[in-house]
């Protein structure tokens, strides 16, 4: 399980990176999402994962006698997530914007901040 | 009870943004209160200020989870003076905005934006929990991008890409250091971590966890081979919106590897001598690439990278005396950036224009003015007794006791060409000859302006002059302020003490 998912990370991030230098705009935004996606499964991976063991104390103990899943990574996760998502969704818009004024797709066309003024 | 005073910072920018949006349209009364939240939150600053200083670093737990199992928010020194510094800056802006920023955009919501972004900054410099640190850097973000596609020119919409994209990116990479600081110590809080990381086996993966934190945060700083973004979008903005950003949004940058390499990854040959080649790398590459440009504000978008490189070159050289500086520079630098970039506005109010070639015979027309502007743009360089001098002293010294001979070289080279840099604005906005440029319709000029309109411009220029007159003349203060917060940062058992032995 743990390969599958270092796997997946890495995965993840490649071609996360890879169409982040690409130089369409709409790959850009594909990039970020699967970037944030690699980062998500990343900390999942690196809370350790523990199967079937729900971190609830029993009504007989006081602590922890056996392994726990840790929660803590599921709620980064959880905050990443939301995060992400706010700004995937202003990607988008700022994009979509974007090309209606520059009235192109491409990256390398622009320029206009280099420009001298 | 007093240990609430650390959050109400925080509250007080949440309450006003959330009352300014109750006047989404309201305008005016958007900017009067705007102002007025600004003055209460730099008395609140002060208090707290003032507070901690007598009463050392205090802690609070959010919800009162013990240390290291909730979320602590410490105030330092060093966070309570990045927190009135904030403020002053915010009252400064705020000041300023009323005037400069375009109806239209003050219309999309700019204020509680901006207070928004206020909150970010607060929340980043008090918080003592890696994550939530994260949190408050995407606040800072979020409220970034708006603040800085506000209008939606084709030049800003393409600044925006630049700068959305490398922030994105800086943010997935701090996220990236996150997990992998969790997975090899299991824990968030920096203070903690302080003790888990000192005591890992793999320092190899340390070492990369560092780094990580290192290209994060040195992309949001703007170091050397990472700063591209800055000079694509700083100049795009509305005046306002490049001041905050050029007085604090670096800032947090530099105040994260601040806080990160003294706290966790303390003391590595290995990270220092990488953070030094950093700094001079950016001390050369920022000033020379100031030395090309003709805009004020990529001039002084350049000019920032470059005095990154001080604040960079100090965290590297790990001394006392060395930190001392970074954090006078630090202080200084907020204010002087923030004054930099609202002078290009009224420069470019007076000419209708930033373009240093275009410019010219200001000093002829308005020498009161001038003078006024004079200020800031000589504390930057450093002409003693002005602000920017005495912190190059603890540098250089400091680079001198550490035998790093070319830090030493790299810093009086920068200061150099700071000092070419704005002498030659100087000869060629204020005193070249006068030439006529075609008047602009629809453009209010500021001999056209009525004198209160005019005050909203000078006010805050002059506001955060007396501060940097107040740094460079009162430097003895500043001088043992930095000394406290330096000597805090380098003994950081204190920090750790406080915030895992506290009573609640």
């Amino acid at each position: 399980m743990e390969i599958l998912l270092a796997l997946m990370v890495g995965i993840l991030y490649g071609t996360g990176i890879y169409m982040m230098l690409r130089r369409s705009m709409v790959k850009l935004i594909l990039g970020i999402i699967l970037l944030g996606n690699g980062a998500n499964l990343l900390i999942f991976l690196l809370g350790r994962i523990t199967k079937g063991a729900p971190p609830i104390i029993g009504s007989d103990a006081k602590v922890f006698v056996e392994a726990f899943a840790d929660p803590v990574p599921q709620a980064l996760i959880l905050t990443a997530i939301v995060i992400s998502f706010g700004l995937q969704s202003f990607a988008i818009v700022l994009v979509k914007r974007a090309h209606t004024v520059v009235r192109t797709d491409d990256l390398d066309e622009m320029n206009a901040t280099d420009e001298d003024s | 009870m007093n240990e609430q005073l650390i959050l109400y910072p925080l509250f007080l920018q949440m309450a006003i943004s959330i009352i300014l949006m109750f006047g989404w349209a309201r305008i005016k009364f958007q900017k009067v209160f705007s102002v007025f939240g600004s003055i209460v939150s730099l008395g609140l600053a002060i208090i707290l200020f003032s507070y901690i200083w007598n009463n050392g670093t205090q802690t609070i737990q959010a919800g009162n989870w013990e240390a290291p199992f909730g979320i602590t928010f410490v105030a330092d020194m060093l966070s309570v003076t990045l927190v009135l510094l904030t403020a002053i800056s915010g009252l400064a802006v705020s000041i300023f905005s009323g005037a400069s920023v375009l109806k239209d955009r003050l219309r999309f919501g700019y204020f509680p934006i901006f207070h928004f972004l206020l909150l970010g900054l607060n929340g980043a410099f008090l918080t003592g929990d890696i994550f939530n640190l994260y949190v408050w850097f995407e606040i800072i973000i979020i409220s970034s991008f708006v603040l800085i596609t506000i209008g939606g020119e084709k030049a800003q919409l393409e600044g925006a890409v630049k700068y959305f994209t490398l922030n994105i990116l800086a943010s997935m990479i701090f996220l990236t250091a996150i997990a992998v600081l969790y997975g090899i110590t299991g824990s968030l809080n920096m203070a903690d971590l302080a003790g888990q990381i000192a005591e890992v086996e793999n320092r190899g993966l340390v070492q990369i966890t560092a780094l990580l934190f290192l290209i994060g945060f040195g992309i949001k700083a703007g170091v050397f081979p990472l700063y591209f973004w800055l000079p694509a979008s700083y100049h795009t903005p509305p005046f306002a919106v490049s001041a905050i950003f050029g007085g604090l949004l670096t800032k947090v940058g530099v105040y994260a590897l601040i806080r990160v390499f003294t706290l966790i990854f303390v003391d590595d040959p290995f990270l220092n001598n990488i953070i030094m080649i950093i700094a001079i790398l950016t001390l050369i590459s920022g000033g020379i690439g100031a030395l090309v440009q003709n805009n004020m504000r990529k001039v002084f978008s350049y000019l920032i990278i470059c005095h990154i490189g001080y604040m960079i070159a100090g965290l590297g050289m790990f001394t006392e005396m060395a930190i001392a500086g970074a954090i006078f520079y630090l202080i200084h630098d907020i204010i002087v950036k923030t004054n930099l970039f609202m002078i290009s506005g009224v420069v470019y109010r007076i000419k209708g224009t930033n373009s240093m070639r275009d410019l010219g015979g200001i000093y002829a027309k308005w020498p009161k003015i001038s003078l006024l502007l004079f200020i800031p743009l000589f504390s930057l360089v450093g002409i003693p007794p002005l602000s920017g001098f005495w912190p190059k002293i603890n540098l250089i010294k400091a680079g001198f006791t550490n035998e790093s001979y070319i830090t030493v070289g790299a810093i009086i080279f920068a200061s150099f060409i700071t000092l070419v840099i704005i002498a030659k604005m100087w000869a060629e906005v204020f005193w070249k000859e006068d030439k006529e440029l075609p008047l602009r319709s629809n453009f209010g000029y500021f001999s056209k302006m009525t004198s209160a309109k005019r005050m909203q411009f000078v006010v805050p220029v002059a506001l955060l002059s007396i501060v940097s007159l107040y740094i460079g003349f009162g430097a003895e203060h500043i001088q043992e302020l930095s000394a406290r917060i330096a000597d805090e940062l380098v003994n950081s058992q204190g920090y750790i003490d406080a915030v895992l032995k506290s009573k609640n």
